[in-house]
């Protein structure tokens, strides 16, 4: 059962998104923002006031890679795995990471710290290898300034 | 007291190499020493290699000082780079640097010089002198500058933007929409990235000038998610814009109307295909659309849309301002006008070059970017994303033209050029290819859905040492469905990095060689 404040929120949004034109995209960001992401049992509700089937919903979040149905950790770390990082070195990057955090992509720590997911492209392509912590990007990253992320999300 | 003026940039690669930091450390530096400092956060001139790149205003000019770091600031302090003397980091008048004076600015006309959210600095450089003379013109005088000016798709299509418009302004309708194609998911590519985070107003202006020519009073920027910076600077812009009678109803005085909204995406590199966008952009999961009706005809919400590459939209004014005959005389062939090319991956000088169409590769990557950050050969490139194919060095001097690309089976794409030295395994791209294709297909269309997969299994047995020579023809064949069975170009140009691959260095899949 979905806690009774977060159906609260859940509606709110609702309610002031659902008449807007091409309103799901903007309903979910504005609920995945706000709790951290969609729960499911929120389908119900969303697909009655916008008119759409449960299915539809659950097939619109599970399409774009944004959108999550189970809590992160505390931060999100994103690797970025395109071409201009990988001629940079990325995948020391992405290996040293999941050895050090000890998990995989889509994974989050024991401690619930730090979220770790893939990317394709920050638009940083110039400053290669390039990882974003939740809404900052980093450039040029090498094992120390992984090490200095990880310890900063870490406290 | 003088003040001094200081410009250090906010855009978001300077940021992620920690402009923030050394604005913090000047700032209390200043105040130890009590010097008074005017700190303009303008955006980066694109010179990623000398970010932070400080600048100072002195009567000579804007004097630059880089790569900054907080280490480096008392330093400059005590040589007194405020006033724009000598210092180890010093690289002169930054007009003068090499790099920018080989450029030829157009569309990056204010990047980097001005304050992005000051509406004031924008219109002392030029800004809004396009509008100000499309208000003048009726609407099919709008498109033919357009026409006239030979402008193409900057996403990467490079389709003629004045016949896309023609197109929509024909189309009878009571409602269009002027859609901004902001989804800039290729890897090497920054372009759109730096116009709506360094000069917003310019897209704002081109948008507002695109709804003038067709009829539309509606714009939507579909912006990728990983652009959390962009969002938040051309939100700002926006409101400045509605504020000051840009935007909204009576545009300065006259009777147009037009709204302009950010819109937030949500992860798809497939949304970047226009139709998939508008399915995005309606509120449904990002299936590509069958093709007719094109979007022009029948786009978002069923009506006629103008679906714009950020670049496109951004070069609209100059050509309304300066007129298409002065856009049309840059550039080489069908390629009219210049492109913001983006310098990427393994080379020493990475950055932002605006340049006519017909430069090189080879000066590209040599005389602009040095060759390659690890001082070995420069491999191979990929240019124009994901789905462009990979060069060897052999074809270095192809200039860079949308035409001349396409005769040896390349892409100028977007102008992302990603360089790989000697070490990269060419067969271990080519897998990502087909990889990346399964991730991010949208699913519709059997050879890009089921085709993807089956690449990656095929490359794994080549490079196993299994039937090699069946499965190279069974690779060809795939290539082949793939490039003339999908429904849009994820599909359809995936084939293209990978059989590049095959064909330019066969000794990366475990091949003695290979048929070309």
């Amino acid at each position: 059962m979905l806690a009774e404040n977060k159906i609260e929120k859940i509606e709110q949004h609702l309610n002031l998104l659902k008449d807007k034109p091409g309103a799901l995209l903007p309903l979910m960001h504005a609920i995945q923002d706000d709790l951290g992401y969609i729960p499911e049992e929120s389908y119900g509700p969303i697909s009655k006031a916008l008119r759409l089937s449960v299915a539809e919903v659950h097939g619109f979040v599970t399409f774009y890679h944004h959108f999550r149905t189970k809590p992160a950790g505390k931060h999100i770390l994103q690797i970025c795995r395109a071409e201009s990082c990988q001629s940079m070195g990325s995948e020391n990057i992405e290996s040293y990471c999941k050895e050090k955090l000890g998990i995989d992509y889509h994974e989050t720590t024991k401690d619930q710290s730090i979220t770790l997911e893939p990317v394709y492209c920050l638009g940083n392509c110039a400053c290669s290898p390039a990882v974003m912590i939740d809404d900052e990007v980093v450039g040029r990253v090498d094992k120390e300034k992984i090490d200095e992320l990880i310890e900063e999300a870490k406290k | 007291m003088t003040s001094y003026k200081i410009y250090i940039p906010r855009d978001s690669s300077a940021l992620s190499l920690g402009a923030e930091k050394v604005l913090k450390t000047i700032e209390s530096e200043a105040l130890k020493r009590g010097i008074k400092l005017e700190i303009i956060r303008n955006g980066s001139r694109g010179l990623f290699w000398l970010e932070t790149m400080v600048e100072v205003e002195t009567p000579k000019g804007r004097v630059a000082y880089g790569p900054v770091n907080p280490a480096d600031v008392s330093s400059l302090f005590d040589k007194e780079f405020f006033l724009g003397k000598k210092h180890p980091l010093s690289l002169g008048i930054t007009e003068e640097i090499q790099w920018l004076k080989n450029q030829e600015r157009l569309t990056y006309a204010r990047v980097g010089i001005t304050d992005p959210v000051s509406l004031e600095d924008y219109e002392s450089h030029d800004g809004f002198k396009g509008l100000r003379k499309a208000l003048d013109l009726k609407s099919q005088a709008i498109v033919d500058e357009v026409t006239e000016s030979g402008l193409r798709g900057r996403g990467g299509a490079a389709f003629p933007t004045g016949i896309k418009w023609q197109t929509v302004l024909n189309a009878p309708s009571d409602k269009k929409y002027i859609v901004c194609n902001a989804d800039e998911g290729d890897s090497g590519t920054f372009s759109d990235r730096m116009i709506m985070e360094n000069d917003p107003f310019v897209l704002i202006e081109g948008m507002i000038i695109a709804g003038l020519a067709v009829g539309a009073d509606q714009g939507y920027i579909y912006l990728r998610s990983e652009y959390p910076h962009a969002q938040a600077i051309l939100n700002e812009a926006i409101e400045i814009a509605e504020n000051n009678g840009f935007l909204g109803k009576n545009i300065l005085g006259s009777q147009f109307t037009f709204n302009l909204e950010v819109t937030r995406a949500a992860g798809a590199y497939i949304c970047g295909e226009e139709t998939s966008l508008l399915e995005s952009l309606e509120g449904k999961r990002g299936l590509v659309r069958y093709k007719p009706p094109l979007p022009a005809i029948e786009g978002l919400y069923g009506k006629p849309t103008v679906v714009n590459n950020v670049i496109s939209l951004a070069t609209i004014p100059i050509i309304l301002d300066k007129g298409a005959k002065f856009y049309a005389d840059f550039g080489m062939g069908r390629s009219k006008g210049t492109l913001p090319i983006q310098l990427a991956g393994n080379l020493k000088q990475t950055g932002l070059i605006e340049k006519a169409f017909g430069i090189t590769l080879r000066e590209l990557l040599y005389d602009f970017g040095g060759g390659s950050a690890t001082g070995k050969n420069i491999k191979a490139v990929q240019v124009g994303g994901p789905l462009g194919a990979f060069l060897p060095e052999h074809q270095f001097d192809t200039p860079l033209d949308y035409e001349k690309f396409s005769e040896i089976n390349a892409v100028v794409g977007h102008g992302g050029i990603v360089a790989f030295d000697d070490t990269i395994d060419m067969s271990k791209l080519a897998r990502y290819s087909f990889e990346f294709c399964a991730i991010e297909s949208c699913g519709k269309c059997t050879p890009c859905r089921i085709g993807s997969t089956r690449g990656m299994e095929v490359i794994d047995k080549i490079k196993d040492g299994v039937d090699q020579e069946k499965n190279v023809e069974v690779l060809r064949d795939l290539g082949e469905t793939m490039v003339h069975g999908s429904l849009c170009a994820m599909g359809g140009m995936t084939p293209f990095p990978v059989i590049s691959a095959l064909n330019f260095f066969p000794k990366d899949f475990g091949l003695e060689k290979t048929e070309t």
